[in-house]
């Protein structure tokens, strides 16, 4: 009797500890990263980092402050073109997509979320890039909306499916039209779902590098115009880690450190909307 | 008669499914009348027939006649939101809309139909509506809390307060108090009393007790079928039809 409860309360913990390493095992990778980043980035991490633009190689200090503006600028066009389209396609696929457009909809958005983003910069650079004979920030934020816009369709119509069908039964009741009753009452009873969505889509273009190399190039003074190479923190971190310098490399180190900070500024917000706001 | 309602010949199907056979029914203005009769009877979709709720529902089709001030309300070039706007309904569940407060779902109505109002007017009947439905005294003091973290019952007068809110002419109420505890059901029925001077007030109910209490006639459905309707007094002492008083002595249903 007691050996038979001995064993299975001993398989019971090991199968538990196993789990619980795999877990660990998953978790550790990201803690890795930030140990790193936080240990050989901190050297540069000064405030002239986030002010001053590059500086030539040899020359001690300058920043990355072109590089973040640059990020802000591509990922603020692409969501400006991205939120409206993306949110909207999703509304009509959760209120009204039943027949076979919305399939077809449906599935294509899905397709255009497994593309892999370094193609996604070379349709940015034959669309935008090619036509125009330069480099440009609107090529750039093209290229990121097509990975932008999928995420947020997809989220949108799942946080809309979740607001129960007596919600907007409950309006339509009120003599409320069918119009308003889906912008001013189902989306604004998803709105936090909705808005998680989109942050975290942000969070995942302002880490994107393949669609840039194509489409913003890069610029290393402080950018003229949307229609002019831009600058980026990706390729910044790219540039200066593929460079033979130490000094660039521990610039690579810094800039990769304040990229994930954003990160994960963003989806710390996204978390936390999540889950107060609803 | 006055009448509030004409219903002739009402017949409904969900695809090929037919759940309602010709029914017939006069519903008098500012009277209760309740809809009562064993589950799937037909008696929600009948309702919901009356204010065009099934409009989106795929594959539902209706047949025959539903008059309402004079007019075929699914013919006579009649828009179901204004319909609507006439015809309010409360549903089974307390559904106030989420993320909203006390204030907000009460004029939600209002605020959607069209016609510009200052906020003292909206204030005037946010409080109009919640004293009606007998809400005002418990929560004048929590007008900005969202209305989803009230008590089921007063969720449920909310839900009241919500369609009166827009002046309807007539209530449909589907199984109002089905998900609510004894004491609260009590105070739904005692406002559905109040309210039936100025409105004309259709209740579907499971319950024969409180059909007896609330009610000026009763509609007794089966199978989709109008088995009969008359007084609450005679459907429940003497009713014309043997099905009717199996059921009422609980022999079915």
């Amino acid at each position: 009797m007691h050996a038979i409860a001995f064993r299975r309360r001993a398989a019971d913990r090991a199968t538990k500890v196993l789990f619980a390493l795999c877990a660990f095992a998953v978790v550790l990778p990201l803690f890795l990263i930030l140990f790193d980043l936080l240990w050989k980035g901190a050297r540069e991490l000064k405030w002239t980092l986030v002010t001053d633009l590059p500086h030539p190689v040899g020359e001690p200090g300058g920043g990355i402050a072109n590089g973040i503006l640059g990020t802000l600028t591509i990922a603020g066009l692409a969501m400006a073109g991205g939120i409206p389209l993306g949110v909207m396609s999703g509304i009509y696929l959760a209120e009204y997509g039943r027949g076979k457009f919305a399939s077809a909809v449906r599935f294509s958005v899905d397709m255009l979320a497994g593309v892999p983003s370094i193609i996604l910069g070379i349709f940015g650079y034959v669309l935008w890039v090619l036509p125009m004979k330069r480099f440009s920030a609107w090529a750039a934020a093209s290229a990121l909306a097509m990975i932008f816009i999928p995420t947020v369709v997809r989220t949108t119509e799942e946080m809309l499916k979740t607001v129960p069908v007596s919600v907007r039964e409950g309006a339509l009741a009120l003599g409320i039209e069918r119009w308003k009753t889906t912008l001013f009452i189902t989306v604004r009873t998803a709105s936090a779902g909705i808005l998680t969505g989109i942050l975290l889509a942000m969070a995942r273009i302002i880490g994107e590098t393949a669609p840039l190399l194509f489409t913003a190039l890069g610029n290393q003074f402080w950018q003229t115009g949307l229609d002019q190479p831009i600058a980026a923190i990706p390729l910044q971190v790219f540039n200066y880690a593929i460079s033979p310098y130490d000094d660039w490399h521990d610039k690579a180190w810094a800039g990769a450190l304040v990229l994930i900070g954003m990160v994960l500024v963003i989806s710390t917000a996204a978390r936390y909307i999540a889950r107060v706001k609803k | 008669m006055d009448n509030a309602l004409q219903v002739k010949d009402l017949c409904a199907w969900f695809g090929e499914h037919q759940v309602l056979k010709n029914i017939t029914m006069d519903i008098r203005r500012n009277s209760v009348t309740s809809v009562m009769g064993p589950s799937g009877c037909g008696k929600s979709t009948f309702i919901r027939c009356l204010n065009r709720m099934h409009d989106l529902t795929p594959g539902f089709r209706v047949s025959g006649e539903v008059f309402f001030d004079g007019r075929n309300i699914y013919t006579d070039r009649i828009d179901p939101v204004l319909l609507r706007r006439k015809v309010g309904m409360v549903f089974q569940q307390p559904n106030p809309f989420p993320r909203m407060s006390v204030f907000e779902n009460v004029a939600v109505g209002l605020k959607f139909n069209g016609k510009k109002r200052s906020r003292s007017e909206m204030a005037d009947v946010v409080e109009k509506s919640l004293r009606m439905a007998a809400l005002w005294d418990e929560l004048s003091d929590h007008l900005d809390r969202p209305g989803t973290s009230l008590s089921g019952g007063q969720q449920q007068r909310l839900c009241i307060a919500r369609a009166l809110a827009v002046e309807p002419e007539i209530l449909l109420m589907d199984e109002p108090c089905s998900a609510l505890d004894p004491t609260s059901s009590a105070r739904i029925e005692d406002l559905i009393e109040d309210l039936s001077d100025k409105y004309t007030i259709v209740v579907v109910t499971h319950n024969m007790q409180q059909a007896g209490r609330i009610s000026d006639s009763v509609a007794f459905f089966l199978l989709g079928e109008l088995i009969e309707m008359d007084t609450a007094a005679k459907i429940f002492t003497n009713p014309a039809d043997k099905r009717t008083e199996e059921y009422i002595t609980g022999r079915f249903g």
